[in-house]
């Protein structure tokens, strides 16, 4: 059995930005493991732990500098990567869900696996979107926000809980091959230990370009276009106490009093 | 050509507010693009839900009776026909867990741009839509360089739709393909109650990502006792196993409504703030002056979590631990 787990690298932004050139200036950006995808990373390699002859593949879009990211994955339990990139989707710039999907799909087609984790968003675009595009150019079944799994992999069925709004689950029989976009909160991810930290620089990370995954310059064409990006303005009006902690936690005090909420 | 079809959601029996607020989403846009507003209802009681949902500015109602809940592979296949038959330029769906569940892939199926979590709609020529990233930090506005488009909205951004409306309403007969339908929903859990009800506090101290490591809970709890308030908290915590499922204020938690609620490191995501915006006070303990959380509160102290809630505890008498 086959598992394939869509890692991206986020880009987290500092408490303080500036904006420059329609995007948040690189200096207060730093990169990460995207958090949904880290719990996709850890069900699939827990997968891999209960069930005999599981192999684990994450695959990513992403330039050089993902790498690491990537190798974190990999310490953490996954047995091979793949990195999708070449200079035409360097110079295409931000990829929409459609293109994303559509180089992911040709991963799928190329590595046929049994089933696809992806995390339910990612930290810095927030789409939600990738999965089940997917899933549905690859012709799998689906689940949107799993937050438990439990795979029958004999009868070929993923019974999963879906999270939905007001601490409600709905629970789902998928049939597989499918593709489950995870929630956070399914697992705790584990930490890469040194050892698999080691381990993982020796596990392949194969590097592949737009033409290996199927496609062309003009599959990277989007129709939709980020035209402008700012801070939005606050709308707030909060009575911000000033001072040391103690004067301000002072004010605070006599607040919950006046307010009759705290005695004393 | 220029019409706009909004996709309704219910759930369990209810109608959801999303559904009316997208009518209000929808007649703007519709007014904008000079065309009518067209209203899918599928699954469940139809009727029920057609009436509920006939306000004003709604043009056509179309019911598809089907199954009783949602359920994706139906609900695709009756959009994507039903998007077929009324040739609307824009498809709504809500930014829900449902909508995230059926929108790709309906986009994905009609060739149609997707546009998820949209803030604010502009029909001006093309469509622009404005979007949030980076966790609410910027916003964006993204051009639609097609004629047409599938958008879903973020629950709780516009108005619920009010006034009785005259909508056409007429059953759409989908045709569907049971050999498609690979998922099927077996049941509904609520997640474990416990014994505190949230919902039920009048004084919340509230917890997120704020407070570091679960060897801080320690801290919150000492101000929990000294001002004998009820904790809960924002997603991470729950996700990290530091609190219980029943303590996660949240669109996926329980939604608060306390005369206090005391945020402390708490940014102000917006799947939180769908939990606790109808709070009565809101006060944000909190170091970064751009975070979201700022924009609702009614009052703040923009400091160091660590150093603010000791000498909060020391005010009612408590002894803050050593951590």
């Amino acid at each position: 059995m086959k598992i394939l787990v869509t890692v991206k690298e986020v880009a987290e932004v500092e408490d303080e930005f500036e904006i420059s050139g329609g995007d948040i200036a690189q200096q207060y950006l730093e990169y990460d493991l995207n958090e949904w995808d880290d719990y996709a990373v850890e069900e699939a390699v827990q997968i891999s732990e209960d069930v005999d002859d599981v192999e684990v593949v994450t695959a990513t879009i992403g330039p050089e500098r993902a790498e690491e990211t990537i190798r974190m994955a990999l310490a953490k339990g996954a047995d091979r990567a793949i990195r999708v990139w070449d200079d035409e989707i360097e110079s295409a710039g931000k990829l929409d869900v459609d293109t994303k999907a559509e180089l992911l799909a040709g991963v799928v087609e190329e590595e046929d696996p049994d089933l696809v984790l992806t995390g339910v968003q990612a930290g810095d675009e927030s789409n939600g979107a990738t999965g089940v595009t997917l899933a549905e150019k690859i012709g799998f079944e689906w689940a949107a926000v799993v937050n438990q799994l439990d795979l029958d992999v004999e009868g070929g069925v993923a019974n999963v809980h879906r999270e939905l709004e007001g601490g409600v689950e709905e629970l789902t029989e998928v049939e597989s091959p499918a593709v489950l976009t995870i929630q956070s909160g399914i697992n705790e991810p584990r930490y890469a230990s040194l050892r698999g930290i080691r381990q993982a620089q020796s596990k392949p990370l194969d590097v592949q370009t737009l033409a290996d995954v199927g496609l062309d310059a003009g599959d990277l064409e989007s129709p939709l276009n980020q035209t402008d990006m700012y801070e939005p303005e606050s709308e707030g009006d909060a009575t911000v106490w000033s001072g040391d902690a103690e004067e301000t936690a002072g004010e605070l005090a006599d607040f919950l009093r006046d307010k009759g909420v705290v005695e004393g | 050509m220029s019409d706009v079809l909004a996709v309704t959601e219910h759930r369990r029996g209810e109608l959801r507010d999303v559904s009316l607020e997208m009518i209000t989403a929808g007649r703007d846009l519709a007014d904008q693009t000079g065309g009518d507003l067209h209203l899918a209802v599928i699954s469940g009681d139809v009727d029920d839900y057609a009436s509920q949902v006939n306000r004003e500015g709604v043009d056509a109602i179309h019911t598809v009776e089907y199954g009783e809940e949602f359920n994706h592979d139906v609900y695709t296949q009756a959009i994507e026909q039903l998007y077929a038959e009324v040739d609307p330029q824009y498809l709504l769906a809500p930014n829900s867990v449902n909508g995230m569940d059926y929108a790709p892939a309906v986009a994905e199926g009609l060739s149609l741009p997707l546009v998820t979590d949209a803030v604010d709609l502009e029909a001006d020529g093309g469509l622009t839509v404005t979007r949030e990233q980076y966790g609410g930090k910027v916003e964006t506005t993204i051009d639609v360089e097609e004629d047409h488009a599938a958008v879903t909205i973020r629950p709780a951004e516009w108005p619920v739709a009010e006034g009785d409306g005259d909508a056409d309403v007429s059953a759409f007969d989908a045709d569907i393909d049971e050999s498609e339908i690979k998922s099927t929903v077996t049941g509904f859990e609520e997640v474990a109650g416990g014994d505190v009800d949230i919902s039920e506090a009048e004084f919340l101290v509230s917890i997120g990502r704020g407070i570091d490591e679960e060897e801080n809970l320690p801290l919150i709890e000492a101000l929990v006792e000294a001002t004998d308030a009820t904790l809960s908290s924002s997603r991470p915590i729950v996700d990290n196993g530091w609190l219980p499922a029943n303590r996660q204020v949240g669109q996926s938690g329980k939604v608060v409504t306390p005369d206090v609620y005391i945020a402390i490191g708490i940014s102000g995501a917006v799947q939180h703030v769908a939990g606790m915006k109808g709070s009565d006070t809101i006060v944000a303990i909190n170091t970064d002056p751009n975070a979201p959380i700022w924009d609702i509160a009614d009052y703040g102290i923009e400091d160091d979590l660590f150093e603010v809630v000791p000498a909060l505890i020391e005010e009612f008498g408590g002894e803050a631990p050593d951590i």
